[in-house]
């Protein structure tokens, strides 16, 4: 579904990302570990386009999407939550889905679907974004990305600082997204939660992939964690 | 004439004043709230919208009201033209650092100025108005056409509000504003926006010129003194804030009105000056302004 080949990134002069090389397929979440700096973030930046790549090629569906330009990725249907959220704070909920929902005109079907599964939501649609709670702010900026009926999701670190229920109901998001088809790039440093939903795991260290692995084959004692991610 | 009809009549000065300042400062408030540009060449805009107003009140034929109409259309996105590739050829390749933003709008401003001399020569030259009729109240007669002026002003301020809080557009415009990596992230084409939103800016400066031309008469210098009056509004009513900005613009056209019929028109610069002042001393963010994060 989406290919990363021999991918190097960076911002300005500083190099970040190293022959980066990693698939992710349909129906399928695959994790992504590693320290902080390893480059996580950057790479899901590198997939959108919004820091350019000086090598390499990203094949989304047959097409290489490395030389679009950014505002473009989107709407051949890759969803992406940030880290930190970076909701349109200043906007309403019901905006944030609206620009949602423009990026690749999808209609009232699509946002009556998104909004089911998150109800809170449509409670307060009114509401301006940056005044929500920690856990819904972060279930906006999954429902924004979902209202592309994207074919790829890219979460970066969408637990972080969440209590857990809303940790459990991210979980449960991601799972069932998993039976329509999505594949999912989720960035996570929790290995509980990376067991819980993923099918594999990647481990990043120094900008680049150093060993993907089936998650069946992981326990919470694997030597990759204690090795990538120093638990 | 008596004291309270001298009120009125400077009062109604005041509103034309104010009704065109609007317009021009809520033009360099966009440009400044989306873009994070200070357009130090925005009153060279103004000025190109008049000069331009009075080649096409030559060329276009018949009564001056249809020549006028014309200018009111043609003025604006000539001059919003001109804004847009300015956008795309200067400040996106400086990628809009607030420093080069501020050197390279300087270098326009005197490019614009050179060029209209250039073509429209050193002279002040009139734009008939549209129309000439007077409105007749119980203590003077007042020109109908500064009070046209004063509610093309509304009409348009309120076209802006509705595009700006009400459209798919403006929607797209303040999504830019808070973050425009996110915007990118969701198919905003944020070049186009900024293009967009500079020629908007433009615009808006250019129809205020073109509505005053008729009363004020058009020259290549012109532009010195809205540049300084929309950054002494949108200074006192809070940078990027639309509602701030029109009620700057109204409390400095008004204040100038009154004090320039009873005093004298330099003690109402001096007295604008000196709220820009206080205003930057005691509320740095202007009136309505939030708190720069
Ligand atoms: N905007 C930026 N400009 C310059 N360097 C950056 C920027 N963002 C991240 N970096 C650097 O890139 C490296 C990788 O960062 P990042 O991708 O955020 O790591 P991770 O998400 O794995 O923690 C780090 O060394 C970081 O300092
Ligand atoms: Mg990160």
């Amino acid at each position: 579904m989406l290919t990363l080949t021999g991918i190097d990134a960076g911002y300005g002069s500083v190099q970040v990302l190293r022959r980066l090389t990693l698939e992710a397929r349909t129906g399928e979440v695959l994790c992504v570990m590693g320290r902080n700096g390893a480059g996580k973030s950057t790479m899901l930046k590198a997939i959108m386009g919004l820091v350019p790549a000086s090598a390499g090629s990203i094949m989304l569906d047959g097409l290489d999407i490395i030389r679009l330009p950014a505002h473009e990725v989107p709407r051949h249907g890759v969803g992406y939550v940030p880290q930190g959220r970076r909701l349109f704070a200043e906007l309403t909920v019901a905006e944030n889905i609206e620009i949602g929902l423009m990026t690749r005109r999808r209609g009232q079907r699509t946002r009556d679907d998104v909004l089911s599964l998150f109800p809170r939501l449509r409670e307060r649609l009114k509401q301006v974004s940056g005044t929500l709670s920690g856990g819904e702010q972060q279930m906006l900026a999954i429902a924004r990305a979902l209202c592309l009926e994207p074919k790829v999701l890219l979460l970066d670190e969408p637990t972080e600082g969440l209590q857990p229920s809303m940790i459990a109901l991210i979980r449960d998001t991601v799972v069932a997204l998993k039976s329509t088809g999505v594949a999912t790039i989720l960035v996570e440093q929790r290995v509980d939660a990376v067991l819980s939903v993923a099918d594999r795991v990647a481990f990043m260290t120094g900008g680049t992939v150093a060993e993907t692995v089936e998650a069946a084959g992981l326990t919470p004692t694997a030597p990759q964690f204690a090795a990538y991610v120093g638990v | 004439m008596s004291f309270g009809p001298f009120l009125l009549l400077a009062l109604m000065e005041g509103m034309v004043t104010s009704a065109v300042l609007a317009l021009a400062a809520v033009g360099l408030s966009l440009v400044f709230g989306i873009m994070r540009v200070v357009n130090v060449a925005h009153g060279e805009f103004f000025m190109l919208g008049a000069v331009s107003a009075w080649f096409v009140s030559q060329w276009v034929p018949g009564p001056p009201a249809v020549a006028f109409a014309a200018a009111l259309v043609l003025c604006p996105l000539f001059v919003g033209a001109i804004a847009a590739l300015a956008d795309m050829t200067v400040l996106k390749r400086l990628n809009y650092e607030p420093e080069a933003t501020i050197v390279a709008t300087i270098g326009l401003l005197y490019i614009l100025q050179q060029a209209a001399l250039s073509f429209y020569g050193p002279d002040a030259r009139p734009v008939p108005a549209p129309f000439s009729f007077r409105v007749q109240l119980p203590w003077f007669g007042y020109s109908g056409y500064k009070m046209a002026v004063v509610l093309a002003s509304a009409l348009v301020l309120l076209g802006v509000w509705r595009l700006l809080a009400k459209s798919r557009v403006g929607l797209i415009m303040r999504a830019t504003q808070y973050d425009r990596e996110t915007a990118r992230a969701f198919g905003i084409n944020v070049d186009r926006v900024y293009a967009g939103v500079f020629a908007l800016g433009g615009g808006l400066a250019a129809l205020a010129a073109v509505l005053i031309v008729p009363i004020q008469q058009a020259h290549y210098l012109m532009g010195t003194e809205p540049l300084l009056l929309s950054f002494i509004v949108v200074i006192i009513g809070g940078l990027g804030s639309l509602r701030g900005t029109v009620i700057a613009a109204l409390l400095i056209g008004l204040s100038d009105g009154v004090i320039s019929t009873f005093f004298a028109p330099t003690l109402a610069k001096i007295v604008a000056t000196l709220a820009v002042a206080l205003v930057l001393v005691f509320r740095p963010q202007g009136l309505f302004g939030r708190r720069a994060l």
